[in-house]
């Protein structure tokens, strides 16, 4: 692995984003609108306020899981990944150029996601804008993770559409948007403490409330990059140069 | 089995005894056969006799059950070969969202060739009118050429081409062609897949394959007098009548050619004489 050749690969990834205005506006533009519409839904309750902090968790991490994973599956799927590896580009050259592309992408998404939903829909938030920020980028980058890891997996595009209802389904559900975690059953939030979209979720919405400390989110985050890190590490594992 | 393998040591590729084994079906079974340095070798044989897989197995991404392959003197699939071997397949592998001279600039970065690399081997695949059109607006046949660009970056000592010529014009075909001589001229080796058996002419040696076993290993004058054919098509046929393949080194076709007495030849492991290669 060198530092070079992840740099040129996730400015080649960028270039290649650059080229398609349509995944530029399902990136940048579509988790605000979706957004505005929760919002706009509610309008005449204070739901918002409430389920507000777990739509900036939501909408960025379904985009950037789905872009990440079918935009990795492209790779394998034309040969461009066969003939990387066949040359002296390392496996996690290869990951972490995406992940860095993406990971960039994801800070741009959250900042316009952000300020749209506080400037634009009058979305409250109690605590740090910045620590808001940061929880909601490592959120996005956490459907990076995953949807570099799920591709690793899948064959074909539709494959990994079949993943969406396996790894990301389950987290909106149970991640405390309909009811919060503690009202679960005994089970269910069992397995809501192993899921990291929870994380983020109750993250943001502390941050919102303003109802923990900065050391209590922080170690939120802390969960979270390790489930970025594990997922990264996985998939350039499963990248393999020879194939049956 | 008397083969090639055998009879060339400075081979670009040896393979010994090959096995691969794709989902339940054996691929290749027991492959062994040897390309010669600086010289066309052409592959041939039907859809499914697992050209592919042996050219997959020869640069090192496909695994394999049992079997050597040695390519440039070293393991297939060695760290080293990764800038000195370069493989085509038959799908161009380029971005279709990058222009032409973007995708050749991303993998002249990956192989750590010199920035002069991409104008170099965009004029010698004559794609300097298209080179700042994004690749998925391009022709087939010049999306191909993009691919085969990028194989020529660092100017690799082994060509590996799937099918390049496949949906290609014959004057296309013709300029592909003469491109392929000029690199061999330049010393480097290609092994080029058809199941167009026209184009067999055009190359040094010939590698029949049918059904993962090796139906001819020779030059191509040496296939058509073994089978007393005059078309590669018809002494590929005749191969299969006969059921006894022709596995004759360029040694063995040297000593023939000069009447010499086959009891006293040279020594078995004599290396290649490329006088005896040629194909007419």
């Amino acid at each position: 692995m060198t530092l070079s050749r992840t740099f040129t690969t996730a400015g080649r990834v960028l270039a290649q984003i650059r080229h398609d205005p349509r995944t530029i506006g399902l990136l940048v533009v579509v988790p605000s609108l979706l957004i505005g519409l929760v919002a706009w839904i509610f309008t005449d309750t204070d739901v918002f306020s409430g389920i507000g902090p777990a739509m900036i968790a939501l909408f960025p991490f379904i985009v950037m899981f789905l872009v990440t994973s079918i935009a990795t599956l492209r790779e394998r799927r034309s040969g461009t990944l066969e003939r990387l590896l066949s040359m002296p580009l390392g496996k996690g050259d290869f990951i972490l150029g995406y992940a860095l592309a993406f990971g960039l992408l994801a800070v741009v998404q959250t900042a316009v996601a952000v300020s749209f939903a506080v400037w634009v829909c009058g979305l409250e938030i109690s605590g740090s804008i910045w620590l808001l920020f940061a929880v909601a980028v490592a959120d996005a980058l956490l459907g990076t993770a995953l949807g570099l890891l799920a591709s690793a997996f899948a064959r074909t595009e539709f494959q990994v559409v079949q993943f969406m209802p396996v790894l990301v389904f389950p987290q909106i559900l149970l991640g405390g948007i309909f009811i919060p975690r503690d009202q679960l059953p005994a089970v269910l939030e069992a397995i809501s403490e192993w899921l990291p979209l929870s994380y983020a979720i109750d993250a943001l919405q502390a941050v919102a409330a303003d109802s923990e400390s900065t050391a209590w989110v922080v170690g939120k985050l802390l969960v979270i990059g390790a489930w970025i890190v594990g997922s990264i590490v996985v998939g350039s594992i499963t990248l393999r140069r020879r194939t049956p | 089995m008397m083969n090639n393998a055998d009879a060339s040591s400075g081979a670009a590729v040896v393979v010994r005894g090959l096995h691969v084994r794709r989902g339940r079906n054996e691929v290749l079974d027991g492959l062994s056969l040897a390309v010669p340095r600086g010289r066309i070798v052409g592959l041939l044989g039907p859809s499914g006799s697992g050209k592919t897989t042996l050219m997959r197995a020869i640069v090192g991404v496909q695994v394999i059950r049992s079997g050597e392959i040695e390519v440039l003197g070293l393991p297939a699939g060695s760290a080293a070969l990764r800038t000195r071997v370069a493989y085509v397949t038959q799908q161009p592998s380029v971005y279709d969202d990058l222009t032409v001279r973007q995708n050749l600039r991303y993998f002249r970065r990956v192989l750590g060739a010199p920035a002069s690399d991409v104008e170099r081997v965009i004029d010698r695949t004559e794609l300097g009118p298209v080179a700042e059109r994004l690749v998925g607006t391009l022709s087939g046949g010049q999306r191909g050429r993009v691919s085969l660009a990028a194989a020529l970056l660092g100017s690799p000592e082994l060509l590996v081409l799937d099918e390049p010529t496949v949906g290609l014009d014959p004057v296309l075909r013709v300029e592909l062609w003469a491109l392929f001589r000029a690199l061999a001229d330049d010393g480097v080796t290609l092994l080029v897949s058809s199941h167009v058996m026209d184009e067999a002419k055009r190359c040094d040696r010939l590698l029949l394959m049918r059904d993962g076993e090796l139906l001819a290993d020779d030059t191509v004058d040496g296939v058509l007098e073994v089978t007393g054919t005059d078309d590669v098509e018809a002494a590929f046929l005749r191969l299969i009548e006969r059921g006894e393949p022709d596995l004759r080194s360029p040694a063995e076709r040297e000593r023939r050619a000069h009447g010499r007495h086959e009891a006293s030849a040279a020594p078995a492991h004599a290396p290649a004489d490329p006088e005896a290669e040629e194909p007419r």
